[in-house]
């Protein structure tokens, strides 16, 4: 019980199981492993099996949703969810229950996916180890001494662990892509207004980017194909055809141009990380794509950028959180004081440290030397990835520098943010970016590859990224949990 | 000292669209709190705003009636300050690339001059929720509030400080309010709060160039209290001025009971609204097509409605001005006159008569009276023909607004044709005379005046049907026969 999307609905096709008895495996599964790993926050046990019920009777009518029917899944606890506690892992929307599903929510149980609950996070998606979690610690399945990555920490490590089949979560500087590769599943950020935003709890809105984890590259191609698309609830989502990611999977890299870019081989970065890196892109080349040295010369200044941009937005899209309407609320002795006292309490050190971030730059007098400056440099490492891709058809580069460190060795948050320089640049630009596993250190903790492409070519992307797994075994590899 | 007077204002005039600006909840006045609201316009995380397009096209619509550049580019902005009122405590506003800019309004003033004032841009955001308090808001214990309002389109429009007097600011406001009602937008109703203005008030040495510190007020709630505010406040600045005091930059709220305004926040703790481009929303671009489609729909203006008026019909131009007030009122007036086309009698009727009856600014109340524009020219004809008296057509237009009757079948129903027998109004008029032998004393000495009171008793005995003219007649033909005897 451990296996892909794909295998499993093909077995309810073929009648071996059922969702019902997949979804009570995966929910035992949780009851017995999940003590160790802190994946979830939020367990639906009985709307689970009640969706799987539905599910059980399409198949034995033989008229599934279609590829995903019955596939049991996480969601990121960044997701609203109808009557379903929605918390972004923090005190302030601990006890928070929407009264609307997101878009994606909406469209996975349309296909037919079971949710079987929330996971853990960054709290607001802000950190990159799920350390900032007010609620809960997550662990990394292959070494439960050390953290999943983040922010998306939980939907990684349920999937890594095989607590959940496949699962969402959002990437704002990487919070998809480096929980991948720490957790060694594959996950990707689609082309920003691809996937609908609506009901993802904003972090950064011009840089949030909802997307899917899965053991391979096809349960990742057939949970985007679920929830991609327009969706009229999001202005900024894009109006554009859908194809079938799963149908070009196969069709190999032989003809595409990989563009090495120089400045994601830097020199502080794991040596490990970078060995297995260099080899994967030689697999690549071995397969028939041609590789090209690029530069991307802006990257060394897209992390202070986004250090800018992103707690700018922060601070703008979590002021509503003021113990007025919903949430927590910690009574003061006038308005001003309850609203202080409540967002004191609700929110963490991270958080607080953003907002104040956020606010400063966005101040009268500040505003162009940062959010305009960073507005400017963002244009620039837009262009970086136009003019590569004006050259090659991807760009290849490891997912992170390191590899999964242990719970609180890193104190600095500088040090944390340094996780995010490889990922940051793709969510400035916008541009699709998945991370496949492509080897493990001697110690056994997984590492990356990372595949960029351009805007609205997830399908060049995701097939550069089969190709990959097809000719390696990184992604058939499962933690020894017991 | 002598000072002039500089004077911009902000309005803030509602959209009339169904829908509120960036979600799918009603607009509608007056339902029980929260009903009409979503977790879109609640602030709820996870929400999205979605551009309401008709809302644009009203902006638009209004920024064509300015006679503004309205911009091919434009996008919104979040707007910080903490309020509970304001569900996100962001609101979205427009601040760097506005809707539409540079444009005027042609105001006429009650001296018979017209000016015209620049208007410096026009844009487009979300109304506010309201706050309900317990008893007073100093003793009341806690607040509620109520987001119907929240998310409801709010077109702000900006005048050039170029206003010079209180006068004309209300004069500016009247005619604003006219051209929004008139396109249509806005149903500019002060006191439900549709149609809301601040002002920016300096004053300056007299021909002086450099202006003087601004002060900014807020709570005027109507035309007259716009003018009343204002007039305070220039005369508290004048005074200040005089003393050699210094005026403050702040904000004020007028206060209409005690008829004064006092300081509700300085410079100093002026809020700093950390404006940045909305990233929910992308840039809008206008399409120029679309812009002049709505140009060429644009309806005649209040301004421009006047002066045919005057032209057309020979009006004079307060009786223009009065019936073209609104929209409602200058349809009725001109469908009365198409059935009925005595123009002054028929603006006569509408101005003592029906403006009695209905507030002529509003549109709603004008479309859905009972007395039809037809049916006021049906009373005028009987007038005209000599059926009824004016004085009975009064009395028969009174019947009508209650019931919307047709005015012949009233006429019929209580037996109101108006007498015209001239044998039968003979026998009165000399009964009449006979019943006063002092009053013909008073006229045989020279007081002709007392041929009137005989009028009045005639009249009086007929029950006001007597044709008047003929019993005038009647009356003097028969008090010379007496004087000559």
């Amino acid at each position: 019980m451990h296996g892909t999307i794909h295998e499993l609905t093909a077995a309810y096709t073929r009648g071996e199981t059922t969702p019902s008895r997949a979804t009570d495996e995966y929910l035992a599964r949780i009851a017995k492993l999940d003590d160790k790993v802190g994946a979830y926050l939020t367990v639906t046990a009985e709307p689970a099996r009640a969706a799987a019920r539905a599910a059980d009777e399409r198949y034995r009518a033989g008229r599934p949703l279609g590829p995903i029917d019955g596939a049991p899944i996480a969601l990121k606890d960044v997701f609203c969810t109808k009557g379903v506690r929605t918390t972004c892992a923090s005190k302030i929307l601990e006890n928070f229950v929407p009264p609307y599903d997101a878009t994606v929510v909406d469209r996975l149980a349309k296909a037919g996916a079971i949710m079987l609950g929330k996971t853990n996070m960054d709290e607001f998606a802000m950190g990159s180890s799920t350390e900032h979690s007010a609620l809960k610690v997550t662990r990394n399945p292959w070494d439960l001494a050390r953290v999943p990555g983040g922010s998306s920490g939980g939907p990684a490590a349920a999937v890594a662990a095989g607590l959940a089949a496949g699962s969402l979560g959002t990437d704002t500087g990487g919070s998809i892509r480096q929980p991948a590769a720490f957790c060694g599943v594959v996950g990707l950020k689609p082309t920003y207004g691809r996937v609908s935003r609506f009901g993802l709890v904003a972090f950064a809105s011009s840089l949030d980017h909802p997307g899917p984890f899965g053991l391979d590259v096809l349960d990742t191609s057939l949970l985007l194909g679920a929830i991609a698309g327009r969706d009229p609830l999001d202005a900024t989502s894009i109006d554009a055809p859908v194809p079938d990611y799963a149908a070009g999977l196969e069709q190999g890299v032989r003809g595409l141009r990989l563009g090495v870019p120089d400045e994601y081989f830097t020199k502080g970065m794991d040596a490990e990380v970078e060995i297995a890196v260099r080899a994967a892109i030689d697999v690549l080349k071995g397969l028939g794509a041609t590789l090209e040295r690029v530069s991307l010369p802006a990257t060394p200044h897209a992390l202070a950028t986004y250090y800018v941009i992103a707690p700018a937005e922060a601070s703008s899209n979590l002021a509503r959180y003021d113990g007025v309407k919903y949430g927590l609320r910690v009574p003061g002795h006038d308005l001003i004081d309850m609203e202080s006292k409540t967002r004191a309490a609700g929110f963490g050190a991270e958080v607080r440290r953003r907002i104040m971030l956020g606010t400063y730059v966005l101040s009268a007098g500040y505003y162009d030397a940062y959010y305009g400056q960073a507005q400017k440099v963002r244009t620039l490492v837009r262009r970086d990835f136009d003019a590569a891709f004006g050259r090659v058809d991807l760009i290849v580069a490891p997912t992170t520098p390191n590899v999964p460190f242990k719970h609180g060795e890193k104190t600095d948050p500088v040090q944390m943010y340094l996780n995010d320089v490889f990922t940051i640049p793709a969510d400035m630009a916008g541009v699709p970016g998945v991370s496949v596993p492509c080897g493990f250190t001697k110690t056994g903790l997984p590492i990356g590859l990372q595949i960029i492409g351009r805007a609205l070519d997830e399908a060049t992307v995701l097939r550069a990224a089969r190709a990959y797994e097809r000719a390696t075994d990184w992604h058939t590899r499962r933690p020894a949990l017991s | 000292m002598k000072y002039d007077v500089v004077i911009g204002l902000e309005v803030h005039a509602q959209l009339t669209t169904r829908t509120k600006m960036f979600c799918g909840c009603p607009t509608t006045f007056g339902a029980p709190p929260n009903t009409q609201t979503c977790p879109v316009c609640q602030g709820m995380p996870g929400t999205l705003p979605v551009i309401n397009r008709r809302a644009i096209e009203y902006g638009v619509r209004t920024a064509l009636a300015f006679e503004c550049r309205v911009n091919a580019g434009c996008r919104f902005a979040r707007k910080h300050y903490y309020y509970p009122d304001m569900p996100k405590n962001f609101q979205i506003s427009q601040y760097e690339e506005p809707l539409a800019e540079h444009g005027a309004l042609e105001i006429d003033l009650p001296d018979g001059h017209s000016r015209r004032i620049g208007i410096q841009r026009l844009h487009l955001e979300e109304d506010v929720g309201k706050l309900v308090h317990e008893g007073t808001l100093e003793t009341a214990q806690s607040s509620l509030v109520d987001f119907n309002r929240a998310g409801v389109p709010l077109m702000e429009t900006v005048s050039k400080p170029e206003i010079c007097s209180p006068e004309e600011a209300a004069a500016y406001l009247r005619a604003f309010r006219a051209v929004l009602v008139y396109l249509g937008v806005c149903d500019g109703n002060m006191e439900e709060g549709s149609l809301r203005c601040d002002a920016n008030v300096s004053l300056k040495p007299a021909g002086a160039t450099e202006l003087g510190t601004k002060v900014e007020i807020k709570n005027m709630n109507s035309f007259r209290n716009v003018q009343r505010a204002l007039e305070f406040e220039v005369k508290r600045q004048a005074e200040a001025l005089d003393r050699g005091e210094r005026i403050v930059q702040e904000t004020r709220l007028w206060d209409a009971d005690r008829g004064y305004t006092r300081s509700m926040r300085s410079k100093e703790f002026a809020h700093d609204y950390r404006y940045f481009p909305e990233p929910d929303l992308v840039p809008l671009k206008l399409d120029a097509t679309w812009i002049e489609q709505i140009r060429a729909a644009l309806p005649e203006l209040p301004r421009a409605r006047r002066r045919r008026f005057v032209a057309a019909y020979g009006l004079p131009p307060y009786d223009a001005a009065l019936l073209t007030q609104s929209r409602a009122l200058a349809e009725y007036y001109e469908a009365a006159v198409r059935e009925f086309p005595q123009p002054k009698l028929v603006s006569n009727w509408v101005m003592s008569e029906l403006l009695r009856e209905l507030p002529g600014d509003d549109e709603r109340a004008i479309e859905q009276a009972k007395m039809t524009p037809s049916r006021l020219a049906g009373l005028l004809r009987l007038i005209d023909d000599g059926t009824i008296s004016g004085k009975i057509a009064k009395a028969v237009f009174e019947t009508m607004v209650r019931t919307g009757e047709d005015a012949a079948a009233i006429v019929r129903r209580e037996g109101l044709t108006q007498m015209a027998d001239a044998g039968a109004l003979a026998a009165m008029v000399s009964s009449a005379i006979a019943a006063n032998p002092r009053a013909v004393e008073d006229y045989r000495k020279g007081n002709t005046a007392a041929a009137n009171a005989f009028v009045g008793q005639v009249m009086k005995a007929s029950g006001g049907r007597a044709n008047p003219a003929m019993v005038t007649k009647l009356v003097e033909t028969e008090l010379e026969k007496l004087t000559k005897r």
